[in-house]
């Protein structure tokens, strides 16, 4: 039925219904913005956001670049240079210089105790946290849009069921659990007789994290969904026959990235802090591995004589954290310009 | 359930041979939940109650009624977007009734919709290009010339420019969306389209450009239609036959001009004369009807109509009435009551009195 009829009457009533050709002569290959590009755009002129990412990236670029940058600075996080040169720590274990023994060999001073560079480990430090906050936002985020869009495009007894686990885990207290949970995942995943591998304390953060961490975005998916649900291209795709799951991927799935990455941009400060949390109780990442949230705990035992052992970790968990959360304000103000702060 | 009399009544339609789709008794009911902790179905809402309705090739036919008459539903049931509770649904000669997505797909090419609300019924992150392709893509039809090609084709037929199918919705008007919504149903080459109401949500003057396109896809290409609508003057426009809902139920069906013309049922009667006449000097008496529509939770006994009717007696309590060519009335011309209405002028009559 190759039929083009050109519906005259558009024409006869006036083409008030029907764009001006000019913009189509003029650009032939011309394609419509699509929300996302608007949105980019939206982002691009809101400053703080801009600036937030610049800092973000260089956060991340720094944790990527840890290696090179421990080459040219020549130090490397492991190394005990306190004991190597006795001249840098006193007897009672505190750098001999002033500010933490900041000199231009160690530009962030001088671990008390150990020794060990701060600077160093303040960057390799960064790498732990980002890796695992990355890491879980990652599964928290698949975990919860899997979790979510079922429970609210199936509804019903699994709508009902999924709706009662969150509560229940919302419930918890987080930290307490957290540091419940921590001792039975590590003996879960190694033999109390075996000695503990590297990836060790990696992973069973981020499991631990990850436990605790789906629900709310699964909560804000389920909601979105039930009313995407309802809404007429739904059932436009189901009278052409759709599969459940193309309905799911190709209808439902594009109009939930905003809630989404939202959401994850949200989230990960909020584990950067909690991974700091956990290994400042001592039940996160151990050593030898750099950790901002051990070199804080370190750091608050010296505060009384020196508090710049402080300073650095504080300040860099404190501008990523405040950095990566003006980021994810941004990002929703663009993708949703109407809600007003 | 008296309305089966209609079932084998070849004269009811003035096309020959065997309907495209058939309705029989058709129902779709809706539970009501309540209870604590443990549900458990206290009643249901009689959305649509034993429904014959036939539609032939060619033919388009319209259905109007009041708001919540259950006239959306019917045309969901008729895609098979929701399940009927009982009754028959066939579609040429296939009883698709409670048939499976899987089952369906071969008939779903040719069954489409067109929806009310063109600002939902296009995904808003696809482009028009996308949303036209996507029927021929899921049921993989691979039209001569590409899918894009098809696609500007489409564009053209509804009078859009076809330049336009890399944009996104949210850059067209309602009128182009729903035009947009035209072609998409078009792209399978559908024998059938249910309309839903689909200018009710467009200004006054894209309205008539959207049912003049319809109406020429119709003529051109020869698609049935059963067109829902409240609006009674596009009904009229646009479909040889009319049905009237009320309740859930067909008070009467007929061509499009004896049921303008001469109605028999009160309902009728009342719908048309709330129909605005652009004439200052528009004497007609406009019937008002009383109170609301009953609850279809729990439907009135007998006829439907009775608690508004003003002509309404003890029988109409008590027995339904059934869909029957009443005396005086051309072939097909159906009507469910008990006390119909003379049916010799359009203008009804001054209304008797039986004020509540």
């Amino acid at each position: 039925m190759t039929n083009p009829t050109k519906a005259p009457e558009a024409d006869e009533l006036g083409t008030a219904d029907t764009l001006a050709p000019t913009d189509a002569a003029s650009a032939p290959v011309f394609r419509g913005l699509s929300p996302g590009k608007l949105m980019w755009r939206r982002f691009l002129r809101d400053r703080t956001g801009v600036v937030s990412a610049a800092i973000v990236l260089l956060f991340i670029l720094i944790a990527v670049c840890a290696p090179l940058i421990s080459m040219i600075y020549g130090k490397d996080p492991g190394t005990h240079y306190g004991q190597e040169d006795v001249t840098l720590l006193t007897d009672s274990g505190l750098p001999t210089g002033p500010n933490g023994g900041i000199s231009a060999d160690f530009w962030f001073g001088v671990e008390p105790g150990l020794g060990r560079d701060v600077f160093m480990q303040l960057i390799y430090g960064m790498r732990t946290s980002l890796f695992i906050a990355f890491l879980t936002s990652v599964l928290t985020t698949a975990l919860g849009v899997m979790i979510g869009i079922a429970a609210g495009y199936l509804g019903g007894k699994i709508d009902y069921f999924i709706g009662r686990v969150i509560d229940i885990l919302m419930s918890f207290p987080s930290q307490i659990f957290l540091i419940a949970t921590m001792p039975i995942v590590v003996s879960l995943l190694v033999a109390s007789n075996e000695s503990q591998p590297v990836w060790l304390p990696f992973v069973s953060v981020t499991i631990v994290l990850t436990l605790l961490g789906w629900m709310g975005l699964a909560r804000i998916l389920r909601a979105t969904t039930l009313s995407l649900r309802e809404r007429e291209f739904i059932e436009a795709a189901k009278v052409t026959g759709a599969s459940p799951l193309r309905i799911i991927f190709k209808e439902l799935l594009p109009n939930l990235w905003t809630p989404i990455l939202v959401q994850s941009t949200l989230a990960l400060p909020a584990f950067v802090t909690a991974e700091a949390g956990l290994s400042y109780l001592g039940v996160g990442v151990g050593e030898p591995t750099p950790d901002w949230g051990r070199m804080i705990a370190l750091a608050a035992d010296y505060l009384r004589t020196d508090v710049t052992f402080l300073l650095f970790p504080g300040l860099a968990m404190v501008l990523f954290v405040l950095a990566f959360n003006l980021l994810g304000d941004s990002v929703r103000d663009a993708f949703d310009p109407k809600t007003k702060r | 359930m008296s309305n089966e009399l209609t079932l084998d009544k070849p004269s009811a339609t003035p096309a020959t041979g065997e309907p495209l789709l058939q309705l029989s008794g058709v129902k779709k009911h809706f539970p009501v939940m309540d209870g604590l902790l443990f549900k458990r179905q206290v009643g249901a809402v009689h959305a649509v109650d034993g429904i014959d309705l036939d539609v032939h090739a060619n033919e388009s036919v319209g259905l109007v009624g009041e708001s919540g008459c259950g006239k959306s539903t019917l045309g969901r049931v008729v895609t098979r977007l929701l399940e009927p509770t009982d009754g028959k649904l066939t579609y040429a000669g296939q009883d698709i009734t409670h048939a499976s997505r899987k089952q369906l797909a071969p008939i779903r090419s040719e069954i489409q919709m067109i929806f009310q609300d063109p600002y939902s019924s296009l995904n808003p992150r696809h482009t028009v290009g996308a949303i036209i392709g996507a029927p021929m893509e899921i049921n993989g039809i691979n039209p001569k010339g590409g899918v894009q090609n098809r696609v500007q084709e489409l564009l053209e037929t509804v009078g859009l420019n076809p330049e336009h199918y890399n944009r996104f919705p949210h850059e067209f008007s309602g009128g182009q969306r729903q035009r947009i919504g035209v072609a998409r149903a078009l792209s399978l080459s559908p024998k059938l389209i249910v309309a839903d109401e689909p200018v009710s949500a467009l200004d006054v003057s894209i309205q008539a450009q959207v049912v003049n396109l319809l109406q020429q896809l119709q003529k051109d290409l020869g698609i049935a239609f059963l067109f829902i609508a409240h609006d009674l003057s596009i009904v009229r426009h646009f479909s040889q036959r009319v049905a009237v809902m009320y309740l859930g139920k067909i008070v009467e069906i007929a061509d499009r001009k004896s049921l303008y013309e001469s109605p028999r049922h009160p309902y009728t009667h009342a719908l048309l004369s709330a129909v605005p006449e652009a004439d200052p000097d528009d004497v007609r008496e406009r019937i008002r009807l009383v109170g609301d529509v009953p609850s279809p939770i729990n439907p009135p006994t007998g006829c439907r109509f009775r608690t508004r009717c003003w002509k309404a007696q003890d029988k109409c309590a008590t027995e339904e009435p059934p869909l029957v060519q009443l005396s005086g009335n051309l072939d097909g011309h159906l009507t469910a009551c008990h006390f119909p209405e003379d049916g010799s002028t359009a203008v009804p009559e001054p209304r008797a009195a039986k004020e509540l």
